[in-house]
């Protein structure tokens, strides 16, 4: 057998049907045993769009995503990819290749050290040197990448070994992987799940805040159980997002910079925080000195690392989210709780303050996710990055994990159109939308190619403010509205772009094609992408600066009320700030 | 300022002392010394790391850092022995300025630090010293008069005493 050989062998046995790839001089071997083999390829434009799909792959199916690339410049490529599934913890397996063993470290033609650059970036790499290392390094690869903490794993395959013949124990394809530097805590402690459980029945107002780890877990059922069962609400993180039915009457939506007001009072008078797979990120603890200020914390994550990293729990526990939530499940099985007074505080906040916009001057893009949430209420929604990826999280009804596909820690700009064609591959029997912003589309449009060429009837919904618009916002509200170099109103038509490559184009200004516009889009087989003209200046509220506690909220002369005034009979020192 | 001993066992694969290293870097901690070798099992590597952090708030970054190296799948075990009575030894070679009028003064010097002379040249020697921080600053003060030509030194390692083990 061929090292090739071995690592397409190595690939079935782990159950990989698609990958994601470009090739070139480096993986040439490769691609030869590739072209005979069962599992599907799919050609990218550019290896970014690749490490992206695999991505967006891996967080619709919960499986390893697999991306492959050439040394050199197309192993580069891969690198904003891999660094996308590391800070949002998704499993995939980066194969690069790599000059031959004797070229190494020669600076030979298309030699960089991908091991090297990305080590800050992947749970784990490898440099295999000999054939033979290939069935146990594609094994690890795939058990380390999906197991604890799940992240990216790159395999570099330098050519020579690609094409080294050895003889092959067939076993190592399947002998269990043990490494004993790694051993991931699943069960939680005990002691700790006591203390745990004694805390939340002493409290009075509870809130729970459940992050990316819960659908890592594929705990949201868990998470739904204990929320029911002890009457808590539940706020959840961007990457949290469909955790948690977003309508369920104990639903706070998303909490943090552009999180709803009620949710950011929540954890504000919450008097204790049940932190499930999260890790207190900037985005959600803008302040770290007065989140949750009033609260004493549990908080559960498999990572042992995150635990004390920007906030010390009072209740720290490590372990698998599933496997903790069942057991707290447990053990406050029977005990009688009522936090009603607290949810009722929580439902004249909902109330008071609901996530709202100011429907006049054109095009508003919140309408236009309510509507796509209207026509396509069963959708996997994938996002770009900006002001579009927070109107996609704000303003559609999430009801399962896995429905909301954005780039989260990174926050990369290119992401959703690979994303969401990985996705449809994961899930070909789903409507699959992009929600895209004009500058994020520029970003990888090429990838429209690969959509039509493999007929991967995605749907792109532009939201065209013909503005960086996130950035905008912040020169408008922090930079005295001196617009620097983040206006994109250009000649560009998306129309005929899209087109160009074999897609269906249109565009849409007025409020009433919206939904005609949309309807089409879901009827016809094909990849569309509609050009939305919205409002140029709309922009994201509520909003919480930068290092501000999360009730100081900004939102604009129509937003909801000027004081917070006395919000559930509690001392307040958040002042509601009003923006003109 | 706070100084920490750290010790570490690694897979013994190449490319793990920089997955350690670069994890210290990237949060702003410099490294003071560190020592690698291999143990008694020849899949197994020792590092020993002593660090400062100069920031506030080092002793949580430590923390973070301990929790971080822990991640690494090539590292087995990590142990700050800071705390710990521990033994620790450094070997040094000093290369000095020795014209026979001063030789004497050296030996004497050498003979007080129980170090040893290993070379001996016509206008220099070099000496061998082992020990702890302490006595191996105050070698390189009481040489530093005679005029130090190199130094090499190994960088810390460390055990801790009695029956335990890593
Ligand atoms: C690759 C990359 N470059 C730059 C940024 C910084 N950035 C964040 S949001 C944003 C604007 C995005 O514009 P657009 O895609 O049009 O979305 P909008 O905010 O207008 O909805 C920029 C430039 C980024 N997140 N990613
Ligand atoms: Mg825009």
């Amino acid at each position: 057998m061929t090292g090739a050989e071995a690592v397409l062998k190595g690939l079935e046995t782990e159950g990989v049907e698609v990958v994601f790839g470009y090739p070139g001089g480096a993986v040439l071997p490769l691609y030869d045993v590739l072209y005979t083999s069962k599992i599907r390829h799919i050609l990218v434009r550019h290896e970014q769009g690749a490490a992206h799909a695999a991505d967006g792959y891996a967080r619709v199916t919960g499986r390893v995503g697999v991306c492959i690339a050439t040394s050199g410049p197309g192993a580069t490529n891969l690198v904003t990819g891999i660094a996308n599934a590391y800070m949002d913890s998704i499993p995939v397996v980066a194969i690069t290749g790599q000059v031959p063993t004797t070229s190494i470290g020669n600076d030979a033609f298309q030699e960089v050290n991908i091991t090297g650059i990305t080590l800050p970036i992947t749970k784990h790499s490898y440099l295999v040197k000999r054939a033979e290392e290939i069935p146990h390094v594609i094994r690890e690869a795939f058990y380390i990448a999906s197991t604890g903490r799940k992240g990216p794993v790159l395999i570099d395959l330098p050519k020579d070994v690609q094409v080294e013949e050895f003889e092959v124990d067939e076993r190592a394809f399947t002998r269990a992987v043990r490494l004993r530097g790694y051993k991931p805590t699943i069960k939680g402690h005990a002691l700790q799940i006591k203390k745990a459980a004694a805390l939340i029945q002493a409290s009075k107002r509870p809130v729970i805040y459940a992050g990316g780890g819960v659908i890592a877990s594929d705990a949201s059922p868990e998470l739904r159980e204990l929320a029911e069962m002890i009457g808590a609400p539940v706020t959840t993180t961007l990457m949290g997002i469909g955790a948690f039915p977003k309508d369920h009457f104990l639903s706070l939506g998303m909490l943090g910079m552009h999180g709803t007001r009620y949710a950011n009072y929540a954890i504000c008078e919450a008097d204790l925080i049940i932190a499930v797979g999260v890790r207190f990120d900037d985005r959600v603890a803008t302040d770290p000195s007065t989140f949750a200020r009033n609260a004493k914390i549990i908080h559960i994550d498999i990572d042992p690392a995150e635990i004390g990293k920007i906030i010390r729990p009072d209740v720290p526990i490590v372990g698998d989210a599933k496997n903790v939530l069942r057991a707290l499940i447990e053990r406050l099985k029977g005990v009688d709780l009522d936090f009603s007074d607290w949810l009722e505080v929580i439902e004249s906040w909902k109330e008071r303050y609901p996530l709202r916009y100011n429907p006049k001057d054109g095009l508003k893009p919140q309408f236009i996710i309510e509507k796509i949430n209207e026509l396509a209420p069963d959708a996997i929604i994938v996002t770009e990055v900006g002001q579009n990826q927070m109107w996609a999280a704000l303003y559609f009804n999430y009801k399962e994990p896995r429905t909301l596909i954005t780039s989260g820690g990174l926050g990369t700009m290119g992401f959703g159109l690979p994303a969401a064609i990985g996705a449809k591959v994961g899930a070909p029997e789903r409507t699959v939308i992009d929600i895209a912003g004009d500058g994020s589309f520029l970003m990888k449009c090429q990838e429209l190619a690969t959509a039509v060429e493999n007929h991967i009837p995605i749907k792109v919904m532009i939201l065209n403010n013909q503005y960086l618009g996130m950035v905008r916002q912040w020169q408008e509200l922090f930079y005295e509205g001196r617009y620097s170099h983040t206006d994109l109103a250009s000649r560009t038509d998306f129309v005929k772009l899209a087109e160009a490559f074999g897609a269906c184009g249109m565009r849409v200004e007025r409020i009433e094609d919206v939904a005609p516009a949309i309807r089409k889009a879901l009827e016809i087989d094909e990849v569309v992408v509609i050009d939305f003209r919205i409002d140029r200046e709309e922009n994201v509220y509520p909003m919480v600066k930068a290092g501000s506690p999360l009730d100081e909220i900004i939102e604009d002369e129509e937003g909801v009320v000027e004081d917070s005034g006395d919000l559930c009979g509690m001392e307040k020192e958040g002042v509601v700030e009003v923006v003109d | 300022m706070v100084k920490h001993t750290l010790t570490v066992l690694v897979e013994n694969k190449p490319g793990v002392a920089a997955r350690v290293t670069g994890l210290f870097t990237r949060r702003g901690f410099n490294i003071d010394s560190i020592n690698a070798a291999i143990t008694d099992k020849p899949d197994i590597s020792r590092l020993t790391i002593v660090i400062t952090s100069e920031r506030e708030g080092g002793e949580r970054q430590l923390e973070q850092i301990t929790k971080q190296l822990n991640k690494l799948i090539d590292v087995i075990k990590i142990s700050d022995i800071t705390a710990y009575d521990s033994i620790e030894r450094e070997l040094v070679l000093v290369k000095v300025d020795a014209k026979p009028e001063r030789r004497t003064e050296i030996l004497q010097i050498v003979e007080v630090f129980r170090a040893k002379i290993v070379d001996i040249a016509s206008e220099s020697m070099i000496i061998e010293v082992t020990g702890d921080e302490d006595k191996i600053s105050a070698m390189l003060t009481m040489l530093a008069d005679f005029g130090i030509r190199e130094v090499a030194r190994t960088g810390k390692v460390a055990m801790i005493r009695g029956a335990k083990t890593l």
